[in-house]
């Protein structure tokens, strides 16, 4: 046997050289992953090379993948946050755009069916990082499902705000999205997710979320989104005639406690534990972010 | 089927259900729902997010109960009741599992009443313990355990808490809407597949040992983390809108 065999944890491979100022340094940082009962589809043994993964070949033209990507932000000297980890694997790529901030860049079609993406971010303590993404995500068919996990944990006095644009679920998608955000004692979150139901005039494939904040141990927020069955989604209880869902959690020592608030398509929700949730479902992806939007003007 | 069930799932039990709509009068006053073929998907919807959330957590409940019963502790151990962390810890799943406040609050009276009237109706060391380490918890854990005490398995609990989800809304669409009863009663009867099938995964989840691991006593233990959470963005937008309304026939 010529062909190493797989590494025992979960690994991708280095992405090509990112352009901008991020370095990335030897894979010395490695996230210790707490079992939940939760799925944990992407960290099924993967092939060391991320772009050989699999066979299936999804309308996108390109072969469904497997890619586990991480960030990690540390403090450094000087007060300076140093990012320790920045590793892509293609499709999810990553850009430091700022001092603290990395954007998410797809480099390929997708998600598409078959497809098993992850990317762990991790905020040491007293660091802060902010990850966006230069484009929304479009959930296309494939051979089966397709899972992004995002697995975060920030420390002690850590800050993330994670703002990516929205996933917007084409038909015949069947999308399974994971998220699990693990908040220390004193650390705080602002995690923005937003569902649109298919392209315009489209009806959308199948979506299941599911998104758990635990801060200092103990449950924030778990819901679960499924869109996709006609008989739900329509319903005055659930979406209504909404085309788009989406929420921001504002988790953990905020500084700004945000009053219980009700308006057009929206809700602004004092959790039972420390941290905010604003509901909106609304027409299309634009108003959803203006329904999600704060009314001070720092929000997200 | 414990006879019990029957009790605990009729709305003539004094436990104040009957003041609740569950966002049905709101969704009425907006215009969300006007007729019949509106309240099927509105109670359609509202049993596979909410109903499925309150039946698993009301299973997860009956088992926990049950392992408190008198007759399950072995002779010489510690005296029955008690529970507290566990209480605790499935009422904070509970609460992450309610991001509305107006919902909280709806869920947490309903509790209290249910609890406070069970208590003399099944008195049991379990249900004080219960009632000593959450005075007012959610519906679905006070319902889990109430259930527990009067004989009843988790499929059971299940059962009681999705048909609660809907039967409360139904009969006040009848009252708000002016429908026929039989009408909107065969609309429930449609669900009975989907009420069974939701009660029989609730009981199929698998349950925590109740003994927490000594020294994480305020931890869930992981089984209970990944209970369904179904959320239902609309019911709290109404749920929301509905405590701030200034004419309301019910609470919520």
């Amino acid at each position: 046997m010529t062909t190493p065999p797989p590494p025992a944890t979960p690994r991708a491979a280095h992405p090509p050289a990112t352009p901008g100022p991020a370095t990335t340094p030897p894979d010395t940082h490695r996230t210790a992953l707490p079992h939940s009962a939760a799925v944990h589809l992407a960290t099924a043994p993967q092939p060391s090379d991320a772009r050989r993964g699999a066979v299936a070949r999804g309308p996108g033209g390109r072969r469904a993948m497997t890619a586990h990507a991480a960030i990690a932000a540390e403090m450094g000297g000087r007060g300076r946050v140093v990012l320790s980890t920045l590793r892509s694997a293609p499709p999810l790529t990553l850009r430091q755009t700022g001092p603290e901030r990395v954007h998410l860049v797809a480099t390929a079609a997708g998600p598409l069916g078959g497809d098993r993406l992850r990317l762990d971010v991790r905020v040491g303590p007293g660091a802060r990082l902010e990850v966006a993404s230069v484009a929304s995500t479009l959930v296309l068919p494939g051979r089966g499902e397709s899972v992004m996990v995002v697995e975060a944990h920030v420390e002690a006095g850590g800050r993330l705000v994670f703002t990516p644009e929205p996933t917007v679920l084409a038909a015949g998608c069947r999308h399974r999205m994971v998220v699990r955000l693990t908040l220390a004692a004193g650390a705080s979150a602002v995690w923005r997710e937003e569902i649109v139901f298919g392209r315009y005039g489209e009806a959308p494939g199948r979506c299941h979320s599911r998104f758990d904040a635990v801060h200092d141990g103990r449950p924030l927020l778990r819901q679960e989104f499924v869109v996709g069955d006609p008989a739900v989604d329509g319903s005055p209880a659930v979406y209504g005639d909404a085309r788009c869902v989406g929420s921001v959690l504002f988790a953990g020592d905020e500084p700004r406690p945000l009053a219980a608030e009700v308006g057009e398509g929206r809700a602004v929700l004092p959790l039972a534990g420390p941290g905010t949730l604003v509901s909106a479902l609304a027409p299309d992806a634009v108003r959803l972010r203006e329904r999600l939007a704060l009314p001070a003007p720092d929000g997200p | 089927m414990n006879a019990s069930l029957l009790l605990l799932a009729d709305s003539r039990l004094p436990a104040g259900g009957h003041a609740h709509s569950g966002g049905a009068e709101r969704a009425v006053a907006t215009g969300a729902v006007r007729d019949e073929h509106d309240l099927a998907a509105f109670l359609h919807g509202r049993l596979t997010t909410t109903g499925r959330v309150a039946a698993s957590l009301a299973a997860a409940s009956c088992a926990l109960a049950t392992t408190l019963l008198p007759d399950a502790t072995p002779a010489g151990g510690p005296a029955s009741g008690g529970g507290e962390a566990g209480w605790t810890a499935l009422d904070a799943e509970a609460d992450a599992r309610t991001a509305s406040p107006a919902q909280r609050a709806a869920a947490r009276t309903q509790g209290r009443l249910l609890l406070r009237v069970a208590r003399r109706i099944w008195p049991s060391p379990v249900l004080d313990g219960l009632a000593l380490a959450v005075p007012s918890p959610h519906h679905p854990v006070a319902l889990g355990a109430v259930a527990a005490v009067a004989g009843c398995p988790p499929r059971d609990a299940a059962l009681a808490a999705a048909y609660h989800s809907v039967t409360g809304p139904a009969t006040a669409a009848v009252r708000l809407l002016g429908l026929d009863p039989v009408a909107v009663h065969r609309l429930l009867a449609t669900l009975s597949d989907t009420l069974d099938a939701i009660a029989g995964t609730a009981a199929a989840s698998p349950h925590p040992d109740p003994t927490p691991p000594e020294g994480s006593p305020s931890e869930a233990p992981d089984v209970w983390a990944a209970l369904p959470a179904h959320a239902a963005p609309a019911l709290d937008l109404l749920a929301e809108q509905h405590v701030r309304a200034t004419t309301r026939l019910f609470v919520s």
